[in-house]
C-alpha cells in the first residue's frame, strides 16, 4: 500500500512536533525515520497510524484520505517501543488478540486461529514459546511477539517505533537482518522509526532524515549520507569536522590555502562552513598543505584517531589514518604536520541555518 | 535473633536492635494485640452458649440482614464509581485532573458524623432536598434504609477509586493502545485489558471498601434513629447492647466484626503478596 | 453539546469513554459527596452571622474544640515518635513473627471503630481493666472516661498512618547514603539524625497530618472511652451528635461547618506535603 503524507502539522502546547511535513512511502518499501529525540519521527509515525491526530494536513492510504479513520479501522500493523504485550497473556493470546476481537461474522473458529498464529510464530521463529507469558522471554523474543501480533491482523502497512531500541548491540544486529529478509518475504508497506544512523542506513529502502519537526532529506542511505542536503544531516549521519572557511571559484580555501581536493557542491564565493569526515582527512607530507600540530592521538582498533589543532584556528580535527599508514610513526602529540581533505562538502555561512541544537548527535 | 536486614557496617549494636524492636512490640501489644485480646475474653467469658445465643437473637440477626444489604448496594456503587472515576483520570490528560483526585479523596478528611448530618440535612423534617415534601407522601429516607445506605456509599466512596488510579497510571496506556490498533472496540479493550491487569488492585479497594462499609458507625448512627431490629446495623446493635450494659452481648456481636476485620487483614496480606509477585513479574 | 465539553478540555485520544466515564464520575461526586457537603454550609449560612457565632463559638464548643485539638494533636505526636519506630523495626530489622505484626499494623484500619471503642474501654477501665487497673492503683492515673481516654482512642486509631506513609520511604532508601556517612567517620547515631531523617522528614511530616486529620473527626472509637461529660470529655463530633439529637440543626450545621473548614485546610495541606515528598524523593532518583 501507499502512503501519502500531505502539509501534515501537529503541535504540542507550544512544541512544534510537526512543520507542514509532506512524505510519500511506495508499495513495499521499508522506509526509515531517523532523526534526534524532538524531530517529530514518532509523532509523524504515530500520525500514520492513528495513534495521534495532526491538526493540520492529511494522511492518503492509496489514495484514500485516512485520516478522518479511527485507527481501529486503518489495518495498521503497529509495533510499539516497548513491545506493549499484553503482560496476563500468553505468547499464544497475545497474537491471537486482534483475531478475537473482530466481529463475530468476521472472526475466524477456534481452529483457524490456532492454525494462523502457528503459522505466524513460525514465521518469527519462536513456536516453540507459545504457552510463555511475556515477562518469561528475552528482549528479543517480545519483539517478535510484537511483531507477529501486530502481522496477525494482517495489516496493509506496518509501522516499527524503535524497533531495536531497547535490545543490546548483538541481538540488535541479528534482529535487524532477520528483519530485512522477513520484509523482503512478506513484501509489506513498513516504516520504522530510530535515532541509530546505522540502523537506518543498513536496513532501509530509503532514509527519511528529520530535524525540529521538519523533513530534512529523503534519499536512499547512499544519497543521504554522499550527499547530505544540509549541514545537519551531514552532522548527524556519521562524524563530522567542521571548518570554516572561503570559498573561491569553488575552492574551499583557509588562510589562502585550498584545503580540499574536491569541493562539493558548487556555491557562490564567500563565508562558508566545510564539512569533512574523518576519514576523508589525510595526513601529508606536502607543506603547502594546511598546517596542523597534533594534540591526542588514539591508536586501538582499525583506525588511528588522530586529533589536531589547525594552526591559527581554534577549531579541533578529527583525522581517522589507517593503522598501516607510513606516517604513523611521526605521529606523536606536539608533533607539526600538514592535512588535506580528499572531499569537503561546502554549505554558504550566510544560508545555512545554525546547526541543530540540543540533541542532535 | 533480630537480626539487621543490612550490611553490618551500617547496623545498630544489637543491644540498640533489642531495645528498639521489644519498645516497638510493646507498644504495638498495648495498642493492637490487647484490645482484641480483651474482646475475645468479653465476648466468651460466659461460655459458648451464652455466645451463640448472644448473636443469634432477632435484633442481631435483623441488624446483620441490613449490614449486608447495605454494602450490597454501596459497595458495587462505589467500584462502578472507582472504575469510571480512574479510566477518565489514569487513562486520558485534561484540564482539572488534580482537582478531580483531590476531591475523590474529601469523604475521607470529613469526619463520619458530618458524613451522616449532610443527609439529616436534605432528608430532614425541615431537610432542603424535600424534606417536608417527602414527609407528606409518607416516603422514609432519613430513619430508614435509604439514608443507611446513602451514609455506607458516602463514607466508602473513596475506597475502590483510590486503589485504581495510581495503579492504572502506572500501567499506562500502551497496551490499551495496542490493543485498540489490533481492532478491539473499547468494552473489548477495557475487559480484555484494563481490568484483567488491574484485578488484584479492585479486588484490594473492594475488600477495604466492604471493611469500612460493614463497620461504619458514626455516620449511619446520625442517620440509622436506632430502631432496634429495623434500623440498626451490626456495630450500632453492638452501641445498643453495650449501653444497656449488656456487655458480653455486646463483645459478642462485636467480635462478627472484629471476624470480618481480620479476616479482611489476612485477604489483604494475601493480595499484598500476591501483588508483589505480579509486580516483580512485570519488572523482570 | 455534551461531547464539545469533554473534547475540549482533554487532549485527544484514540482511547474511547472519556466523556462518559469522566461524566458519570462527576455525576456520582456530586449526588454523593460535593451537593451533600455543600448544604452543610448553606444551612449554617442561613443562621445568620449572630446566630452562627453564638451556635459555633458557645463556651460549650470551645470547650469541645480544644478537647478535640489538644487530643488530637498529642496523640498525632505519639504516633509519630512510636510510628517511625515500628516502621524502621519493621523494615530494618528481621525476627519471627515480622509479616504477621507487619499485617496486625493495619487493624484500627479495618476494625470497626465501636466495636475498638468498647474494647478500648474494657482494657483501660480503671475498676477492672487489664490495663486501667495497674494505671490507676500504681500511678492514680484514671483513663477511661476521662479526656485522657479520647488520647488513648486516638491513638489507636492513627496508629497505621505514619507507619503506613513511612515504610515504603524507608525500604526504598538505599544503603549507600549510611554506608557513606560511616565511611566518612560519623556515628550510627550521628547518621540517623543527620542523614536518615532529613529523608524521612517529609513523610514523617505527612503521616502526622493524616493521623491528626483522622483523629479530628473520629467518633465511633471515642464515645466508648471518654466520659462525655460537656465542657470536659467531649468531642466535637459527639456535640454535632447531641444538637443533632435536640433537633438543633442549624447549631449542629454551624459547628460541622467549623469542623469542615478546618478538615479541607488539613487536606490541602497534605496535598503540598505530599507533593513535596514526592519531588524531593523523585529528585533523588
Amino acid at each position: 500500500m501507499r502512503i501519502d503524507v500531505r502539509n501534515v502539522s501537529k503541535r504540542f502546547q507550544d512544541f512544534r512536533a510537526l512543520e507542514r511535513v509532506s512524505l510519500t512511502v511506495n508499495d513495499g518499501e521499508l522506509v526509515a525515520l531517523l532523526g534526534p529525540s524532538g524531530s517529530g519521527k514518532t509523532t509523524l509515525l504515530r500520525c500514520i497510524s492513528g495513534l495521534d491526530f495532526p491538526d493540520a494536513g492529511e494522511i492518503l492510504f492509496d489514495g484514500d484520505d485516512a485520516s478522518s479513520s479511527h485507527v481501529r479501522d486503518r489495518k495498521v500493523g503497529f509495533v510499539f517501543q516497548h513491545y506493549a504485550l499484553f503482560r496476563h497473556m500468553t505468547v499464544f493470546e497475545n497474537v491471537a488478540f486482534g483475531l478475537r476481537v473482530k466481529k463475530r461474522a468476521e472472526r475466524p473458529t477456534p481452529d483457524v486461529i490456532k492454525e494462523r498464529v502457528s503459522t505466524l510464530l513460525r514465521l518469527v521463529q519462536i513456536e516453540q514459546l507459545g504457552g510463555r507469558y511475556p515477562s518469561q522471554l528475552s528482549g528479543g523474543q517480545r519483539q517478535r511477539v510484537a511483531l507477529a501480533r501486530a502481522l496477525a491482523i494482517e495489516p496493509r502497512v506496518l509501522l516499527l517505533d524503535e524497533p531495536f531500541g531497547a535490545l543490546d548491540a548483538k541481538v540488535r544486529k541479528e534482529l535487524r537482518r532477520w528483519l530485512r529478509r522477513l520484509h523482503s518475504d512478506l513484501k509489506l508497506t513498513s516504516v520504522f522509526v530510530t535515532h541509530d544512523q546505522e540502523e537506518a542506513l543498513e536496513l532501509a529502502d530509503r532514509v527519511v532524515v528529520m530535524g525540529a519537526g521538519r523533513i530534512e532529506q529523503v534519499g536512499t542511505p547512499t544519497e543521504v549520507y554522499d550527499r547530505p542536503a544540509s549541514p545537519f544531516v551531514f552532522e548527524f549521519l556519521g562524524n563530522a569536522n567542521r571548518i570554516p572557511c572561503m570559498v573561491e571559484n569553488g575552492h574551499a580555501i583557509l588562510d589562502g590555502i585550498p584545503f580540499a581536493r574536491h569541493t562539493a557542491p558548487r556555491i557562490g564565493d564567500g563565508p562558508a562552513i566545510a564539512f569533512v569526515r574523518p576519514h576523508d582527512l589525510e595526513i601529508v607530507s606536502d607543506v603547502r598543505a594546511l598546517p596542523a600540530t597534533i594534540r591526542h592521538v588514539t591508536a586501538a582498533g582499525p583506525v588511528a584517531k588522530v586529533e589536531m589543532a589547525l594552526d591559527g584556528l581554534q577549531a579541533m580535527v578529527e583525522a581517522e589514518i589507517p593503522r598501516s599508514s607510513e606516517h604513523l610513526p611521526d605521529l606523536v602529540v606536539g608533533a607539526k604536520v600538514n592535512v588535506v581533505a580528499r572531499e569537503a562538502r561546502v554549505f554558504s555561512a550566510n544560508a545555512a541555518p545554525p546547526p541543530a541544537a540540543g540533541p542532535a548527535a | 535473633m533480630i537480626a539487621s536486614r543490612g550490611a553490618s557496617s551500617i547496623a545498630e549494636p544489637v543491644v540498640v536492635r533489642w531495645i528498639l524492636t521489644l519498645l516497638a512490640l510493646g507498644f504495638l501489644a498495648v495498642f493492637l494485640c490487647m484490645p482484641l485480646a480483651v474482646l475475645v475474653h468479653e465476648a466468651l467469658k460466659k461460655g459458648i452458649p451464652a455466645y451463640l445465643a448472644a448473636i443469634t437473637t432477632d435484633d442481631t440477626l435483623a441488624a446483620i440482614r441490613l449490614t449486608l444489604l447495605a454494602a450490597a448496594i454501596a459497595v458495587p456503587a462505589n467500584v462502578v464509581f472507582g472504575v469510571a472515576a480512574a479510566w477518565a483520570v489514569a487513562k486520558f490528560e485534561f484540564v482539572g485532573k488534580s482537582v478531580l483526585t483531590t476531591l475523590i479523596d474529601l469523604p475521607f478528611s470529613v469526619s463520619p458524623v458530618i458524613a451522616g448530618m449532610v443527609y439529616v440535612l436534605m432528608f430532614g423534617s425541615s431537610g432542603w432536598a424535600g424534606g417536608p415534601w417527602l414527609m407528606d407522601h409518607g416516603i422514609k429516607v432519613l430513619f430508614a434504609t435509604p439514608a443507611i445506605v446513602l451514609a455506607t456509599t458516602f463514607v466508602t466512596f473513596p475506597f475502590v477509586a483510590r486503589e485504581l488510579i495510581p495503579l492504572m497510571q502506572e500501567q499506562g496506556t500502551e497496551e490499551e493502545l495496542a490493543a485498540i490498533s489490533l481492532g478491539a472496540s473499547g468494552w473489548q479493550t477495557f475487559f480484555r485489558v484494563t481490568l484483567p491487569n488491574v484485578r488484584w488492585g479492585l479486588l484490594y479497594g473492594v475488600l477495604l471498601c466492604n471493611a469500612r462499609a460493614m463497620g461504619e458507625f458514626g455516620a449511619v448512627s446520625v442517620v440509622s434513629g436506632h430502631i432496634r431490629g429495623k434500623t440498626n446495623t451490626v456495630p450500632l446493635q453492638v452501641e445498643v447492647l453495650f449501653n444497656d450494659y449488656n456487655i458480653s452481648a455486646s463483645f459478642a456481636v462485636a467480635s462478627l466484626l472484629a471476624l470480618l476485620a481480620v479476616v479482611t487483614l489476612v485477604a489483604k496480606s494475601v493480595l499484598d503478596w500476591q501483588f508483589a509477585r505480579s509486580r516483580r513479574r512485570a519488572a523482570h | 453539546m455534551a461531547r464539545g465539553f469533554f473534547s475540549s478540555i482533554r487532549k485527544p485520544s484514540v482511547l474511547p469513554g472519556f466523556g462518559p466515564a469522566l461524566g458519570f464520575a462527576l455525576f456520582y461526586l456530586s449526588l454523593i459527596v460535593l451537593i451533600p457537603l455543600a448544604g452543610v454550609f448553606w444551612k449554617s449560612a442561613q443562621l445568620g452571622w449572630h446566630d452562627f457565632v453564638l451556635a459555633a463559638f458557645s463556651p460549650r464548643a470551645l470547650a469541645a474544640y480544644r478537647l478535640t485539638l489538644v487530643a488530637s494533636l498529642s496523640a498525632a505526636i505519639v504516633n509519630s515518635v512510636f510510628g517511625l519506630l515500628v516502621a524502621w523495626v519493621l523494615t530494618r530489622y528481621r525476627f519471627p513473627g515480622r509479616r504477621i505484626i507487619d499485617g496486625l499494623v493495619d487493624l484500627p484500619f479495618a476494625l470497626p471503630t465501636a466495636v475498638a471503642g468498647i474494647s478500648l474501654s474494657a482494657l483501660f477501665s480503671s475498676n477492672n481493666g487489664w490495663l486501667g487497673k495497674p494505671l490507676m492503683d500504681w500511678l492514680g492515673w484514671k483513663v477511661a472516661y476521662t479526656p485522657s481516654g479520647v488520647f488513648i482512642a486516638l491513638v489507636f486509631i492513627g496508629l497505621p498512618f505514619v507507619v503506613r506513609t513511612l515504610q515504603p520511604v524507608l525500604e526504598d532508601m538505599e544503603p549507600e547514603a549510611e554506608e557513606a556517612a560511616s565511611s566518612l567517620g560519623a556515628t550510627r547515631l550521628q547518621t540517623f539524625v543527620r542523614v536518615l531523617f532529613p529523608a524521612l522528614g517529609p513523610a514523617l511530616l505527612t503521616g502526622f497530618a493524616l493521623a491528626f486529620a483522622r483523629a479530628l473527626g473520629e467518633y465511633g472509637s471515642v464515645i466508648f472511652i471518654a466520659g462525655n461529660l460537656p465542657m470536659k470529655s467531649e468531642i466535637v463530633p459527639l456535640l454535632i451528635m447531641i444538637q443533632l439529637a435536640q433537633f438543633k440543626v442549624g447549631a449542629a450545621a454551624a459547628i460541622a461547618a467549623v469542623m469542615l473548614v478546618a478538615s479541607f485546610a488539613l487536606l490541602l495541606l497534605i496535598n503540598i506535603l505530599q507533593r513535596w515528598a514526592y519531588r524531593r524523593s523523585s529528585a533523588d532518583a
